[in-house]
């Protein structure tokens, strides 16, 4: 008889802490989510770029979901130079083709893939850009080629609006 | 004890203490039984709740100036240095405070290290410590943030972007913390907040510390249980209280040497520069009391790795009275040992020096040889030195080699003068 009541309290028991819990995580979820990127800031998610004064050899900087993205209408030397690599050399392989769809224009976050600094323009090893804080190469490509970062730096959505204009985002 | 039979002598005290039992507490903390051959090196305990007090009380000052907003976090900053009536005092105090409390907290772990004052049965106050010492590089990388400078801005960056290293959810962990898609505005606020919070928590757990610490009472440089309270004992006041407070004078004088003399030495030129998110400054380094942890996470080539090794480097302080398999507590009677923790001293101070120079070629290898010491000493050395070495013998009480005893204990007593 007193078995059968435990087994009732134990029931009980474990229905309300599963109840409880369950309460407890519906609070919480919200106190967590609100960290996550605002409903303004993601109304900033795209910018509208004019590259008309942009010479080949040149590097335009702009400022994209409070990143720097690189704008760098390439030399025909630096376009053949990425398109020689062979995939075997790289550490995150990916091909030039598929990074800058119009070989001119290389459009990609400004950001190294190690901890997030901005590399800096025509230098390290490969005639690309060289991370300053920890020693990271990128090729004329953009693409990792030594030193700690793991990927390449990103290329994000974008799309020429008119000759002009490149809209990213 | 006294402190079942203490019983205030006034009427009114009575009342109060049967209700609320604070004189009781007062009583038990003045009284308190101390190993009466505690060296300088004890003070520092005295010294990190001090410069705990001052941290909550300049940035609660300097909290009423600030403005927590990236547009105007720089100029509220440079505000308080210019307009603010005394307000270069207390923001030096409170910038320079961060770097002295990090001084007493290292030279505090230290002692124990030398001391073996982790060991059974003290292992609760040590894992309290670590938790402390990590909140405190919680809160001082955030507190460096809040000017917004170009350091701030970075080292924020570099930091919260260690978190993108974990696979899968990394870089989603990021966004989370950022609140947004790279450090901003809504960083700062909430780095802020936290800045705010944690000094209360370190204060909690400050209290649990020395709670924890009046169970067995204080470690000594002999290492040996006592009894107390017994000849080996003195009471906390007036005899530690006044030992406390002088040294507590001389350090005084090292932090106001930096605050008057050299108030900017400590930090970086750049951070007066305000954030900009498009140019990196050439040489990130971080703050001098993070720099051997920055080391060996720059020793290792992958970046996942790196960043496991770094917190392993401070996690591994956790575990360490397992790691020590030694019964003998004080470093005095252990030769071994005794020359191991110099080495291991000097080569974390080794991988300070080269976490601020370039990683790269001599720096990169004497960083990774240094990084692989550090953990043969935790992982592999330590605990084979528990049943390898030959110990000295250790005396039974404080009083014993003073009073006579073997010609090893006064031995023994001579090496440990040798090393104070």
């Amino acid at each position: 008889m007193s078995e059968k009541k435990t087994k009732r309290r134990d029931f009980l028991f474990t229905a309300t802490t599963a109840v409880g819990a369950v309460g407890a995580a519906a609070v919480v979820w919200p106190m967590i989510d609100q960290m996550n990127p605002d409903a303004s800031v993601k109304a900033l998610a795209s910018t509208e770029v004019d590259v008309s004064s942009l010479t080949p050899g040149n590097t335009l900087t702009v400022l994209w979901r409070g990143k720097p993205v690189f704008i760098r209408r390439r030399t025909q030397e630096e376009i053949d130079e990425a398109r020689a690599v062979k995939m075997e050399e790289l550490i995150h392989p990916e091909k030039d083709e598929d990074r800058a769809k119009n070989p001119e224009w290389l459009v990609m976050l400004g950001v190294c893939t190690h901890l997030g600094c901005v590399p800096l323009n025509d230098k390290g090893d490969y005639n690309g850009w060289f991370c300053p804080c920890h020693g990271s190469h990128y090729d004329t490509s953009g693409r990792i080629r030594k030193g700690p970062a793991p990927w390449n730096m990103e290329v994000p959505k974008y799309e020429f609006v008119n000759a002009n204009t490149i809209k990213i985002g | 004890m006294s402190d079942h039979d203490y019983r205030p002598k006034s009427k009114v005290g009575q009342w109060f203490n049967d209700r609320l039992p604070l004189l009781t507490l007062a009583n038990h903390l003045t009284d308190y039984p101390t190993p009466k051959n505690l060296n300088y090196w004890w003070t520092f305990g005295g010294i990190l709740t001090f410069c705990l007090i001052t941290q909550i009380v300049t940035g609660l000052t300097l909290a009423m100036h600030y403005i927590a907003h990236a547009d105007m976090a720089f100029e509220s900053v440079e505000h308080i240095m210019r307009d603010v009536n005394y307000g270069w005092l207390i923001r030096y105090i409170h910038a320079n405070g961060a770097s002295m409390f990090f001084l007493a907290v290292y030279i505090h772990i230290f002692r124990s290290l030398f001391y073996g004052s982790y060991k059974s049965p003290r292992e609760i106050i040590w894992i309290l410590g670590i938790i402390i010492y990590l909140l405190m590089m919680a809160a001082a990388f955030m507190g460096y943030v809040l000017p917004w400078g170009q350091m701030s801005f970075w080292g924020a960056t570099v930091i919260t972007n260690l978190f993108s290293a974990i696979p899968l959810v990394g870089e989603g962990i990021v966004t989370w913390l950022w609140g947004g898609y790279s450090v901003d505005n809504p960083t700062l606020t909430r780095f802020f907040t936290l800045h705010y919070l944690i000094p209360f928590l370190i204060l909690g757990l400050v209290v649990l510390h020395i709670w924890a610490l009046h169970v067995p009472g204080n470690n000594n440089p002999v290492g040996i249980d006592i009894k107390k309270p017994s000849k080996d004992t003195v009471p906390f006041h007036p005899y530690i209280v006044i030992k406390d407070g002088f040294a507590l004078l001389m350090f005084m004088i090292v932090f106001a040497f930096f605050v008057f003399y050299a108030p900017n030495i400590l930090g970086h030129a750049d951070n007066y520069i305000e954030a900009n998110p498009m140019v990196t400054p050439a040489h990130i380094v971080p703050e001098w009391y993070l720099l051997p942890f920055y080391a060996i996470l720059r020793s290792v080539p992958d970046k996942l790795l790196g960043v496991v090794a770094m917190l392993s480097a401070i996690l591994i302080l956790a575990v360490l009275p397992w790691l020590d398999t030694s019964k003998i507590r004080s470093a005095v009677f252990r030769p071994l040992y005794r020359q191991f923790y110099w080495i291991l001293v000097a080569d974390v101070l080794i991988l300070g020096y080269v976490g601020a120079m370039p990683a790269e070629g001599l720096y990169l290898l004497i960083a990774r040889v240094a990084t692989a010491y550090y953990f043969l000493h935790f992982l592999v050395i330590l605990p084979v030195l528990g049943f390898k070495e030959k110990t000295l013998p250790v005396p039974l009480s404080i009083t014993e080699p003073v009073l006579g005893g073997s010609p090893n204990l006064a031995a023994a007593r001579n090496k440990e003068s040798k090393i104070e």
